[in-house]
């Protein structure tokens, strides 16, 4: 046994009596480019096939190498997987950043370092073990560059040995994760071996932590937003995408690019039933995609807010012209160099009415990998169906990182294709008029290129129903009454809130998006530790249902919990409210660039009551 | 008020074309620009070149950005499709359009501001892309739907209405679009009615983006003195590089030229272009040769009108994407939506 780890020992004041099994987090610091990223998906797919809930983030710099990072890893056998605020067990492998890691470690934690930064002078209660990392890669490979890449594979192994995680899942995940590549396969199984070893050897168990297996992740899958998004878009069918690189949107349309070319050729042929276009910007990518969806193509793009903000002008285009389009809205930190690799909901009132002109727009409100998957489909249908813009709001916490969730189902309904003219149509209706509301919904008959059928010439705001140049007064107003009208049946079609009244429950919560996770995890907190009981009502769409205003009108106060500064969904909510609804409305809002966590929630929520 | 008049029944005894359409079939509505607007001679003789190739108008699609120009599309073939689009932005709509339904003949009609200034880098791309659409620049050298600013496409030198001199360089449209790979590009003059249809008829024919700017004169603001745009400075410094024949491939015309005298290419639809010579041998095939020729007429202040560039076999971006023949608008749920046994496996890819 080392000196120091020894003397470690000593300094640490009392050992936790009782064990943490399965709730704590872990977080790695690490430099970005250090090739961490694999180590940290072992670990996390480890505990996974354990059967115990994780969930894991990375908190990544805008840069390619050598900023700090943090990745964490939460076990929670409870199955709450949004971000968690204190971590339990630190991995300090950045010079630049350990001392603000350590010291802000809760007390009772423990901390892997890299032996040479000299941590254990920083904190006595705190549990530390370090480990010569440079020294046990030394016989592993003689290759500089790999070394790099495997040493942090190593924590890996001392991980494994200190919180009791099953070295074969670390070897199958790793594998996993690998693919086919035996021989890197071998060489980071050794530098697990290595970190395991010398845990064995040199490292007691000093601190609270391990993980057991259990039985909670059966049959269920590990993935990010963005892939299952991507997923979804596969299964609805697309046929065109348009897009510009983004951070963090890019990995949708990337993952998307692999499906399609998988699953997608023609089987005669074996040529692409689909067209992808990265575009010169964002501008052009929604132009190419309302220009594929006017002439009846299933198209979609994605971004982030740089850009939303470029697509404005298109996005009212789509509008008035009543062109399908998918837009996913991977949301992201304000503009421009700093944050924009952290995540937040801040587009939300933006994309509403995203545009000039009188303009609103459905927005979709995924919570969860499945609904990424689930909600591309019905983004989709909803395009077709509205002849609209509709977008997807996800954000970087969804996208980027990785979610437990049970597989997602084929889909049930087939592919709604919308209002299209036919033959027996037009002989019903007698005569084809572009924009006439024939049914009274607002949606209007669209013919497309090719199809045989009446042309029409499609333009901005002036024009009548039958698509004619026009600047009277009462075309452009009926118009755009009919727009409203059709607004009131996306009412109808978006998805409907998820909402949990409890009864005798005079408190509310809405939320949306990830976060849901927060609010899970609150309430329990708030039952438990304030004897609080909250109804909860997540939405999933905007325009608002019906069943928002009646759980408010049910709720004696309601919290709007958001992740944003401005109370942006709060906002679009008080513009369609009564009066009375409106009093009863209240705000709890988040925007560090790191996701919400529920502890924050509860402490917020506990303080609005109590100051009222 | 809605402009656009119903078109009439035809007239007995009218001609028809190959496809047994009269020309009134290639009409749109009533225009609504100045009268003597450039613009207005350019749709003419789209719709002349529509009727006699044949083609079926409503296998067209127009499009346009904003402009004077760009609401010509709404005043020639009527029975096609139309999208009047933002101010710059009518090359991506074009290209999802276009990408999406590969069997559509796109026209493209823009203005210099439209494509030169707010819409430059989408036109820069969309010739890159060398994507199939007969893409009108209708050149003024001002903005007219704005009441007369300079476009981009002024000449240095040139003045506005006001007495305002433009102290910057030109873009040459032309040249950038040859730089660029667009596979076709051309100069004329709105008022070269022989010239332009003979250009606009080889354009409709080619495969690939075939980019014509036109000299298009603003009478409203840009046809005075001190405009290089104007309709009398343009005839005066108009410089045809040879007189263009286009002969379509179906009605196999034999016109007799002196071989020696005359370049043909051959289209891709196996239409021939013939172009007489004139000043000097031109060929057209040859990058280096027609940006040179660009470069010394502009210094001479000269318009070098005619067909600059040809290059009719190269590769267009639909052949590019490896698409299906069909029109991926149009392909049913059964060979778009992947199987159950699809999601399956990707579901057990992340188990
Ligand atoms: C985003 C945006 N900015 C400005 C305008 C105003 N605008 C309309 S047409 C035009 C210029 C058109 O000039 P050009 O493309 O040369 O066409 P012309 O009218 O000369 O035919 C401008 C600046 C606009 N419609 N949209
Ligand atoms: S203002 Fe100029 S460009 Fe516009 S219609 Fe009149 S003449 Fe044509």
């Amino acid at each position: 046994m080392s000196v120091t780890a020894s003397a470690v020992r000593e300094g640490f004041p009392q050992a936790r009596p009782e064990r943490v099994v399965n709730d704590f987090a872990i977080q790695v610091a690490t430099v970005n480019g250090s090739g961490s990223q694999t180590a940290n998906l072992v670990l996390l797919r480890s505990i996974f096939q354990m059967g115990v809930p994780v969930s894991g983030k990375n908190m990544f710099p805008s840069n390619i190498a050598g900023l700090p990072t943090w990745y964490t890893i939460r076990a929670s056998s409870k199955g709450y997987i949004g971000r968690k605020k204190e971590v339990d067990f630190l991995v300090a492998m950045n010079p630049e950043t350990a001392r603000e890691d350590v010291l802000t470690l809760p007390p009772g934690a423990a901390a892997v370092y890299d032996e040479p930064l000299k941590l254990e002078a920083l904190r006595r209660d705190v549990t530390f073990y370090p480990v010569p990392f440079d020294k046990l890669i030394t016989p592993i490979t003689h290759d500089a560059k790999l070394r790099r890449l495997v040493r942090n594979m190593i924590y890996g192994g001392v991980l494994a040995k200190l919180l009791s995680i099953d070295m074969g899942q670390m070897e199958k995940a790793l594998r996993k994760q690998l693919g086919k590549k035996e021989k890197a396969i071998a060489l980071n199984m050794s530098a697990l071996q290595a970190g395991y070893a010398y845990a064995d050897a040199n490292l007691p168990k000093l601190d609270p932590f391990a993980i057991e297996p259990m039985n909670k992740t059966q049959g269920m899958i590990l993935i990010e937003g963005n892939v299952s998004a991507a997923i979804g878009c596969l299964m609805a069918g697309v046929t065109f995408v348009g897009w510009y690189p983004i951070t963090p949107s890019s990995s949708l349309c990337e993952s998307l690019i692999d499906y399609l070319k998988k699953y997608r050729k023609d089987p005669e042929t074996g040529k692409a039933t689909y067209a992808v276009v990265q575009a010169e910007d964002e501008i052009a990518a929604l132009g190419m995609v309302i220009g594929a969806g006017w002439v009846g193509a299933r198209a979609m793009t994605s971004t982030s807010g740089p850009g939303i903000s470029l697509m404005a002008e298109f996005a009212g285009l789509g509008y008035y012209t009543d062109a399908p389009a998918v837009i996913f809205d991977v949301q992201r930190v304000g503009p421009s160099t700093g944050l924009p690799t952290r995540t937040a909901q801040q587009d939300i009132l933006s994309v509403a009415v995203l545009s000039h002109g009188d303009t609103k727009h459905p927005l979709l409100l995924p919570s969860s990998v499945s609904e990424c998957y689930s909600m591309a489909i019905d983004a989709f249908d909803l395009a077709e169906r509205l002849q609209t813009p509709v977008f997807v709001m996800s954000d970087l916490d969804l996208g980027m990182n990785t979610w437990m969730s049970h597989p997602f189902e084929y889909p049930k309904k087939p592919l709604d294709r919308g209002k299209r003219l036919d033959a027996a149509t037009l002989a019903r209706i007698g005569e084809f008029a572009r924009y006439r509301d024939v049914d009274g919904d607002g949606i209007p008959y669209r013919t497309v290129p090719g199809d045989g059928l009446p042309a029409y010439f499609a333009r901005g705001s002036g024009h009548n129903e039958k698509a004619q140049y026009s600047e009277r007064a009462d075309d452009y107003t009926n118009n755009l009454d009919r727009l409203a009208r059709k607004f009131e049946t996306a009412r109808t079609l978006v998805p409907k809130p998820e909402i949990d009244m409890v009864r005798g429950a005079r408190v509310g919560v809405i939320a949306y998006g990830t976060t849901h996770w927060a609010i899970v995890e609150s309430r329990d907190e708030l039952k438990a530790e304030h004897g609080l009981d909250v109804s909860y009502l997540r939405l999933r769409a905007f325009p608002f249902t019906r069943e928002v205003f009646d759980f408010i009108d049910r709720c004696d106060r309601v919290y709007l919990v958001e992740q944003n500064r401005d109370a942006q969904m709060l906002g679009l909510l008080k513009m369609e409210c009564t009066p009375a609804q409106f009093a009863k409305l209240g705000s709890i809002r988040h925007y560090i660039g790191l996701p919400i966590d529920g502890r924050s929630v509860t402490t917020e929520l506990v303080k609005q009551e109590e100051g009222r | 008020m809605s402009t656009e008049p119903t078109v009439q029944p035809p007239a007995p005894g009218k001609k028809v074309n190959r496809i047994g359409l009269e020309p009134i079939a290639y009409r749109g509505g009533k225009t609504t620009l100045c009268a003597g607007c450039g613009h207005n001679a350019i749709t003419e003789r789209l719709i002349e070149s529509f009727f006699e190739l044949g083609v079926d108008p409503t296998q067209v699609i127009k499009l346009s950005g904003i402009g004077c120009s760009s609401k010509a599309p709404a005043y020639f073939l009527n029975s096609a499709h139309g999208f009047n689009s933002v101010h710059g932005r009518m090359p991506s709509i074009a290209t999802g359009a276009v990408v999406a339904n590969r069997k559509t003949i796109a026209v493209g009609i823009s203005g210099d501001g439209d494509s030169g200034a707010i819409g430059i880098g989408q036109f820069v791309h969309l010739m890159r892309r060398n994507l199939p659409i007969v893409y009108v620049i209708e050149d003024n050298g001002c903005y007219g739907l704005t009441k007369g600013q300079f476009s981009p496409t002024a000449d240095l030198g040139s003045t506005l209405k006001s007495g305002v001199v433009n102290d910057l360089p030109p873009i040459d449209t032309c040249a950038l679009a040859i730089e660029l790979g667009a596979s076709f590009v051309a100069r004329s003059f709105s008022g070269d009615t022989k010239q332009l249809k003979a250009i606009l008829k080889a354009a409709i024919s080619h495969r690939g983006t075939a980019m014509i700017d036109v000299i298009s004169p603003c009478v409203t603001f840009n046809d005075h003195e001190g405009s290089t745009k104007s309709y009398s400075y343009v005839k005066d410094h108009d410089e045809p590089l040879a007189d263009v024949s286009f002969i379509p491939y179906f009605e196999e015309v034999n016109v007799e030229y002196d071989p020696g005298a005359t370049t043909e290419v051959m289209l891709h639809s196996g239409s021939r272009i013939r172009l007489t010579k004139m000043a000097e041998d031109y060929r057209p095939t040859d990058k280096m040769n027609a940006l040179r020729l660009l470069h010394e007429t502009m210094s001479r202040g000269e318009y070098a009108t005619g067909i600059l560039y040809i290059e009719p076999d190269k590769q267009d971006f639909i052949d590019l994407l490896g698409i299906v023949d069909e029109p991926l608008a149009s392909l049913p749920e059964t060979r778009t939506r992947p199987g159950k046994t699809a999601l399956d496996e990707i579901m057990e890819s992340f188990r």
